[in-house]
């Protein structure tokens, strides 16, 4: 009995050893938040003087130096929102077809490959099949419609991916039981599958929102412009086919191209572009919050 | 010694390969009318193979290949049309239980729904009488509503049985039933099913050979996919069945 309560020289080092490595991945662990809370910190410190509900709701004026950035906030909107509208159904749709329908043969296996490399593709070759395929093929020109599509294909195989792990999580053994009681496959993805992974699913979906509203590339030649005046106020001020401006774009060109601009706006820029996100974010997780409450198994 | 019984199923040099590698060898037998049918051997017989062919959820098994007959009822399963049919007259009993994450009621509701049931009378009727069959109605009856999948793994099993039942099926496939529960509920789930083989076929997979000879009217005794041997059980059970490797399974000598 005595062995138990006596603590050898292999015993100290087995404990010494096993707190140093909890030490290690919980400084790796910290280590994640310390940029993404500098950054923030950062951001607001700078953006500070410019911050106010006026410069989001007014258009920029006097070359961008002064006013707000309506415009580019409401076109980063539309882009966002029309391409999600496009991908979503279109990824989904397409995610059940290969995890719950699709036979292991050559053709999935391409398709799958298809999805993986197509997740590859810098950005900036979305951008010139974007140009070549909507903007000059199809003819629609630069407007919102080619640049919410050319977004909508750079999320497509990413929401893919996520909502085939989410539909790959729910076991097996649940679409076994309604097989074997006479269901269809429609029928076991419509009453067991689709209710149990909704929510991984839209979590995948909505995280996507924050790569379409950061990236600049892929709008920048087929649809987003230096500076456009639009009504302030009025949500509805673009049509599909208009060019728009976008945060991210606007964040660029300020920085880059304008001269004596204050010291503040791009800082104010930034903030709003990662505020628009981090409110979307943050809807996601109450959703999956909410959700995961009524898990079922 | 009772009239010789009408044919179920009848099984024809059955062969299943999975890719390459072949995992039942032509085995030929029939399953009759009313009777309770075992099934024993060892892990790796091809049992629980069998019973997918029979109700064809085999085609969901990808690099599956069968050839051979199964018939039942006379009808060759691999031409029919309507395999969903098929699936609800066989009802199947998973090893594992499986309660579906939706409430007590549903889970039961769910077979009857998807064949076209909408009244809620007809369903109520249902569900009460195959929770009752499955001996498990007086303890959920006051908690329909509440999930499947938060009852005890005795009850589960319970529940799969009456969700197998629920489709008011002519043959009830168990396969290992009793590997996930207490003694108690699988004797509780063997009452269930002497009383149900009056009404239906039972085809019963089993690793424990006691509940075989407990249950069953013919046991066959499958072994790396043949059969060894298939007899009535006062032969199989016996010190002289024709298979040595019977009697060495059968009393624990071998397998």
């Amino acid at each position: 009995m005595a062995a138990l309560f006596t603590e050898t020289a292999a015993t100290r080092r087995k404990r010494l050893t096993e707190r140093l490595a909890q030490a290690t991945f919980g400084l790796m662990a910290l280590a994640l938040v310390v940029p993404l809370v500098t950054i923030v910190a950062y951001l607001f410190v700078q953006a500070w003087p410019l911050l106010s509900w006026e410069f989001l709701t007014s258009n920029p004026i006097d070359g961008m130096r002064r006013g707000g950035i309506w415009s580019a906030f409401l076109g980063t909107i539309y882009l966002v929102t029309v391409s999600l509208c496009v991908s979503a159904p279109i990824g989904v749709l397409a995610a059940v077809y290969l995890n719950e329908y699709a036979e292991d043969n050559w053709l999935t296996r391409m398709i799958n490959l298809a999805v993986v490399n197509l997740a590859g593709v810098p950005s900036i070759v979305h951008a010139l099949f974007g140009l070549g395929a909507f903007v000059l093929f199809a003819g629609v020109g630069r407007s919102i419609i080619a640049a919410s599509l050319t977004l909508a294909i750079m999320t497509l195989p990413v929401i893919i991916a996520s909502t085939k792990e989410s539909l790959a999580s729910v076991p097996r053994s649940f679409r076994e039981a309604c097989w074997n009681v006479g269901a269809t496959r429609w029928q076991t993805i419509r009453r067991i599958v689709l209710p149990n992974s909704v929510s991984g699913i839209l979590t995948g979906v909505i995280l996507q929102v924050s790569r379409t509203a950061g990236e600049t590339a892929p709008i920048m030649f087929t649809g987003a412009v230096f500076f456009k005046k639009i009504p302030e106020g009025d949500v509805f001020a673009y049509s599909l086919t208009d060019q728009c401006m976008a945060l991210s774009m606007h964040l660029y060109t300020v920085t880059t191209q304008v001269t004596n601009a204050p010291h503040a706006l791009p800082y104010a820029i930034a903030v709003a572009l990662l505020g628009t996100v981090l409110v979307v974010n943050a809807l996601s997780i109450g959703t999956r919050v909410y959700l995961r409450s009524r898990k079922k198994w | 010694m009772s009239e010789p019984k009408q044919k179920k199923i009848e099984v024809s040099n059955l062969r299943l390969s999975y890719g390459q590698k072949e995992v039942i060898h032509g085995i030929s037998f029939d399953i009759r009318q009313s009777e309770i049918f075992a099934i024993i051997g060892p892990a790796q017989s091809a049992k629980s193979s069998l019973l997918k062919c029979i109700n064809r959820t085999i085609d969901f098994v990808p690099g599956a290949k069968v050839r051979g007959g199964i018939k039942v009822d006379g009808q060759d399963v691999s031409k029919m049309k309507n395999v969903y049919e098929l699936r609800r007259k066989i009802g199947m009993v998973a090893p594992l239980p499986v309660g579906l994450p939706l409430s007590i009621y549903d889970n039961v509701a769910f077979a009857p729904r998807a064949a076209g049931m909408r009244t809620k009378a007809a369903l109520d009727t249902l569900v009460e009488r195959c929770l009752t069959q499955a001996a498990l109605w007086d303890e959920v009856k006051d908690r329909l509503d509440s999930l499947g999948t938060k009852l005890s793994g005795g009850q589960q099993q319970r529940l799969t049985i009456a969700r197998a039942l629920s489709h008011s099926p002519e043959v009830l496939c168990l396969d290992e039933f009793s590997i996930a529960i207490d003694p108690v509920t699988t004797m509780r789930i063997e009452e269930v099913l002497k009383q149900l083989r009056e009404k239906i076929t039972i085809i019963l997979v089993t690793n424990l050979v006691q509940q075989a000879r407990r249950l069953a009217d013919r046991t066959m005794f499958l072994w790396n996919g043949e059969i060894v041997e298939l007899g009535t059980n006062d032969v199989m059970f016996s010190d002289k069945p024709a298979s040595r490797q019977t009697y060495e399974y059968v009393n624990g000598i071998f397998g």
